[in-house]
């Protein structure tokens, strides 16, 4: 397991390596000089020569590779050409329990609907609910994210209003604040996630209900509830965790959208911002951390799968 | 030596046309999606003719409700909302269609010449395919947008290669299996050359699975273009998208809740309707695959 375990860890090290050099060496094609647009309203040409001297930028394109990946390692990502040029880490500090809460809740709001709506559609495989159910998973995998963002304040802020339709509160302020501003977008970014989970939590079922083993356990007379939830479930959830480390991505990438629409500054309301506004140095370190997140959830989730599974350690 | 493929002995082919019109005809969703696509592509094609207005005409009519002359209501620069959408599914099936056309280009190619030459080659094209597929198609675009820049072509661009890499472990995968076939050894026995080979008699043969996942890939594509469009990333402003449509409604859906609603609708039922399609074909082809 350990030496396992260490080769999944030089791999994702790598990936992140091989990403953030991608992502130095692709940004620098940009067409457009982000300088020469801050300070086109400032600046003559000798402003902005200086500028990209006190920036680096006037260096060779592997000095700037070497000097941005060193700081890089030392947790030093620049920082934003705009304004009074924040610390891109700073930036992102800020953003990254934001990112987190939304994505946490709307995993756990998922959950929550997907468990209950796969097992009963697999138990009452053919029926009308079993239909409802799919037909609902369907729904849920078509709607884009920010349209039902855009739903849930038409009706839950700007009619009925119950609910903010803008902002955070961070945790520490209180639980109920933090909840109130992070339900809306929690489930418009968890309904396509559960949508997938029920959906397969259902298939998964399905094949383990008609397995040799189940056949057995019921002829010992044990209760439906105990071959469920002592014998079926639990293998059942083998593939679903592994799908899991996939759809944990689409919640990243669902609070990336989501988080423009409900003006959350998360880390999609960053990068976004950092594209539209040519603020190299947040994009990059947006990027950077977005795509770490990713590369360790995906991690995760492979060892945990090595936990539960004992044969894919042998591959 | 003629160009017919060749292809296992008992070659499904044929029957597996027949078998999609008998699962068809069971399939209700199927039928829904067939139907609703081919209405949106009509209004897609026939928009010049089926709008009533401009779509980006500007009048003093500003956010009016529903009504006879504008059955869809108007938004906030008076521009009727109705002939907006129209003309944005053009746009929103154009992406969709040729973005995939070109992913599958790309991805299905360098899949079958990683699984037919194997060796250094295949190392080389799938050490890039896994770095990528370890992040999500769309994370992928808008990176690719960060680099590139807005703009119809680069939106396409960016999508397209986002979804190569699915292409490519496919059209990988069922290289490996088909290259050990014996009409495959036939093949490179009579001497033909390694690109006719691949294309003219492995592709074909692979084919179901690659069909199954263009046709999925296209309603990821619309959401795909429909939330960069919407996050200011799409295709420039003057062009009516369903996203950007969304996008500059926003501020406005309390006062006028059509603006967020009937765009959104439209996205909806489209990529509803070809994950019913996309459904159909992967059982009536078939084809066993993860479930995104």
């Amino acid at each position: 397991m350990a030496a396992y375990v260490l080769r999944r860890l030089i791999g994702s090290v790598l990936v992140m390596w091989a990403v953030a050099t991608l992502v130095f060496f692709m940004l620098r094609l940009v067409p457009g000089d982000p300088i020469a647009a801050m300070l086109a309203d400032v600046g003559g040409p000798e402003e902005i020569a200086a500028m990209k001297a006190k920036l680096g930028l006037d260096r060779s394109l592997l000095v700037q590779y070497g000097l941005w990946f060193s700081n890089a390692l030392q947790g030093d990502l620049g920082a934003s050409i705009y304004g009074s040029r924040v610390p891109v880490t700073q930036i992102i500090a800020e953003a990254i329990p934001r990112t987190l809460s939304l994505s946490l809740l709307s995993f756990v709001i998922a959950i929550v609907i997907a468990l209950p709506a796969g097992i009963i559609s697999a138990t009452r495989r053919n029926t009308l609910t079993d239909n409802a159910v799919s037909f609902l998973a369907f729904l849920g995998l078509s709607m884009p994210d920010f349209w039902l963002a855009i739903l849930l304040i038409i009706i839950f802020a700007a009619n009925l209003q119950w609910l903010p339709a803008v902002g955070y509160i961070p945790l520490a302020e209180g639980f109920w604040p933090w909840l109130r501003h992070l339900i809306l977008p929690a489930i418009a970014i968890g309904t396509a996630f559960s949508a997938i989970i029920a959906r397969m939590i259902r298939s998964s079922l399905l094949e383990v209900l008609s397995s040799d083993y189940m056949r057995t356990a019921r002829s010992k007379g044990l209760t439906p509830r105990m071959l469920m939830f002592g014998h079926a479930l639990p293998n059942a959830m083998i593939p679903v965790i592994t799908v899991m480390g996939i759809a944990f991505a689409l919640l990243i990438s669902g609070a990336v959208v989501v988080e423009n629409v409900f003006a959350i500054k998360g880390l999609g309301r960053v990068l976004i911002e950092g594209i539209l506004n040519r603020d190299y140095p947040v994009v990059q370190g947006a990027i950077l951390v977005v795509s770490a997140i990713f590369v360790f959830s995906n991690l995760i989730v492979d060892l945990l799968y090595g936990v539960i599974d004992p044969r894919i350690r042998l591959h | 030596m003629s160009d017919a493929t060749l292809s296992p002995a008992d070659n499904t082919r044929p029957k597996r046309r027949s078998r999609l019109l008998v699962t068809l005809a069971g399939d209700r969703k199927a039928q829904f999606g067939l139907i609703v696509l081919a209405l949106f592509a009509l209004a897609g094609i026939f928009a010049p003719l089926l709008a009533q207005y401009d779509p980006n005409e500007m009048t003093l009519d500003m956010m009016a409700g529903l009504s006879a002359a504008h059955p869809l209501g108007t938004d906030d620069l008076g521009r009727d909302l109705l002939s907006r959408i129209l003309y944005g599914t053009q746009v929103s099936l154009f992406i969709g269609i040729s973005t995939v056309a070109l992913a599958l280009a790309i991805g299905v190619t360098l899949g079958l010449v990683a699984g037919y030459f194997g060796g250094w080659i295949d190392t080389i094209i799938m050490r890039y395919i896994d770095l990528q597929w370890a992040f999500p198609n769309f994370i992928i675009a808008v990176y690719l947008v960060a680099v590139f820049g807005t703009g119809l072509l680069n939106v396409i661009v960016a999508i397209s290669l986002a979804f190569v890499d699915d292409f490519a472990r496919i059209a990988r995968s069922m290289t490996l299996t088909l290259r050990e076939e014996q009409y495959v050894d036939a093949a490179r026995t009579l001497g033909f050359s390694k690109p006719r080979t691949l294309f003219v008699h492995i592709l074909p043969n692979a084919v179901a699975p690659i069909i199954v996942q263009a046709t999925v890939s296209v309603s990821y594509a619309i959401l795909g273009e429909a939330s960069l469009s919407f996050l200011g990333l799409g295709v420039d402003v003057s062009t009516p998208t369903w996203g950007l449509i969304l996008a500059d409604g926003r501020s406005f859906i309390t006062q006028a809740w059509w603006l967020g609603v009937f765009p959104g609708l439209a996205i909806m039922l489209v990529v509803l309707s070809i994950n019913f399609i996309g459904d159909w074909l992967r059982d009536a082809l078939d084809v066993r695959q993860k479930a995104i």
